[in-house]
């Protein structure tokens, strides 16, 4: 039917590039799956180009300050925070 | 309550005064509230709390109603039947044993059981018009651009909006006419929500309105479902409005155009989600991506870690212009064919639903059938169209809802159409 390469090897990749990470059994899932709903989107194949009419306009204001969140009210939510920051993974 | 309409049951006073004085609304959770938790229906947001309000929460605050507390959702907005939700599914107060459509089917289910007088919810592709149709309410999907985002949180920003839910056209109308207006914090609104008075136009005169059908939204309808909406068309006639059928060629590929943009989208908007800032964190040993893929694994559910990841595929080198790109060409044609349409028409009619509310537990395995369900709400949102969705019936005790289409900022004439089916 579909030539969409969506085996368990695309899967992962595509989840490695989204930073999720999946199970065995959730990727031998999914694949499945996606091979339906991919074979589905193909049928977008039979739409004509379509002349896109962009007739946008830029609207500006002035840069103004306001008031934002409280740097505590920032952090309220952060599972971890240290000195007044969020604090995250090592990075690489 | 037995349905688990809500996630969180806090409540929050608005104003003494007002046109909604005394009204309580049963909010969507994903439309902020300070100091409420507000969980998406995700794990991933299990203790969010938000430090400020959302300006449609502000708004109907002003107008004094209080909020009655935080309705259950499909995770992220992402489902057509609230079950996707990590706080378990709802049962449909007008359907027992059903669902109650989604994604904002924990509004409309408040509503339909009294938990509520009135409700939030949001719409990408369906998701307030669904539920009000299978749970025999009122809802209604706002222009794009007429009722302010900011503090939803945000699947698929070029799609949706925030719409009321009620018993009736007209309480629809009075909340819809409470949130509508620009918004500084809102790029997106436009000045024609200034200022509103839609409940005026609930006053049931379809004299002379012209309907068209779209045939292409009947094909492959339940047959309990098309003699519903035929009956409504018939009472509409009876009433002084006329239709004929017209061809939308279009929208036989609105559902697939809108699950690669919703999916696109929902992709970039849900990478926020790392554990860092807010939300379920991966915990801080190893490396970021090992920290960030592991809070992402544990706090999102299955259909949304499909969404992420086919949004990613789609938009990634090789697959963009295969399946992007051919979408926002649909989109334009959609949009098109809406255009034509309404130009020899004042609403468009159709099903809300082409099916009567699926039992609990009978799609969750198949995902593509769930999609394709979806196959008359999706293309409104394509097109930044206003529609409505008013009880239209049963069949075999199971409510049919009747979607009226109008032409961007046309709310007056679809509601004016929809109050006389009341």
């Amino acid at each position: 039917m579909s030539d969409t390469p969506a085996g368990p090897e695309e899967v992962r990749h595509v989840a490695d590039l989204a930073r999720v990470d999946l199970d065995d059994d959730t990727v031998d899932e999914f694949a499945a799956q996606f091979a339906d709903i991919l074979d589905y989107f193909e049928t977008l194949d039979e739409v004509p180009e379509v002349d896109r009419e962009a007739d946008l306009v830029n609207v500006m204001r002035p840069d103004e300050e306001h008031e934002g969140l409280t740097q505590e009210e920032a952090l309220q939510n952060a599972e971890e925070t240290e000195d007044g920051y969020f604090k995250g993974p090592n990075v690489s | 309550m037995s349905e688990n309409i809500f996630i969180t049951e806090e409540t929050a006073a608005g104003d003494d005064d007002g046109p909604l004085a005394g009204k309580t609304v049963a909010v969507k959770d994903n439309i902020s509230t300070e100091g409420i938790r507000t969980t998406c229906g995700s794990a991933m947001l299990d203790e969010y709390v938000p430090p400020y309000d959302a300006t449609v929460v502000e708004r109907l605050k002003d107008a004094g109603a209080d909020v009655a507390g935080k309705a259950n959702m499909d995770e992220f907005g992402m489902g057509t039947t609230t079950e996707t939700s990590a706080f378990g599914a709802t049962d449909n107060p007008a359907a027992p044993g059903h669902v109650p459509g989604g994604s904002s089917g924990g509004s409309a289910a408040a509503v339909a059981a009294g938990e509520a007088d009135l409700a939030l919810g949001s719409d990408t592709g369906g998701s307030v018009r669904c539920p009000a149709a299978f749970c025999g309410v009122v809802g209604i999907k706002p222009t794009y651009g007429l009722v302010s985002r900011y503090g939803l949180v945000a699947y698929a920003n070029s799609l949706e909006q925030i719409g009321p839910l009620a018993p009736t056209v007209e309480e629809a109308t009075e909340l819809l006419d409470a949130i509508s207006g620009p918004d500084p914090n809102d790029a997106t609104t436009r000045e024609e929500g200034a200022d509103t008075d839609y409940a005026a136009a609930a006053d049931g005169d379809v004299d002379g309105l012209e309907i068209g059908v779209p045939t292409e939204l009947l094909d492959g309808a339940d047959e309990g479902v098309v003699e519903q909406f035929w009956s409504a068309i018939d009472d509409l006639e009876a009433q002084g409005a006329s239709y004929h059928e017209v061809s939308l060629p279009s929208v036989e590929h609105a559902v697939e155009a809108y699950y690669v943009i919703a999916m696109s989208e929902a992709s970039s908007n849900l990478a926020r989600f790392d554990g860092v800032r807010y939300g379920h964190s991966g915990g801080f040993e190893g490396n970021w991506n090992e920290a960030f893929s592991k809070a992402r694994r544990e706090g999102f559910g299955d259909e949304v870690k499909r969404r992420i990841l086919l949004g990613t595929y789609a938009l990634s080198a090789g697959y963009h212009d295969k399946y992007y790109k051919k979408a926002q060409d649909a989109r334009a044609w959609v949009k098109q064919d809406f255009d034509e349409a309404l130009a020899d028409a004042d609403v468009l009619a159709s099903p809300t639903m082409p099916i009567p509310p699926f039992e609990l537990g009978e799609s969750l395995d198949d995902p593509l059938k769930m999609y394709l369900a979806d196959a008359n709400t999706t293309p409104v949102n394509l097109a930044d169209l206003p529609a409505i969705s008013v009880p239209a019936g049963e069949t075999d005790g199971l409510p049919v809802g009747l979607q009226l289409i109008g032409p961007a900022f046309g709310e007056e004439t679809i509601v004016r159409a929809a109050s006389a089916l009341e």
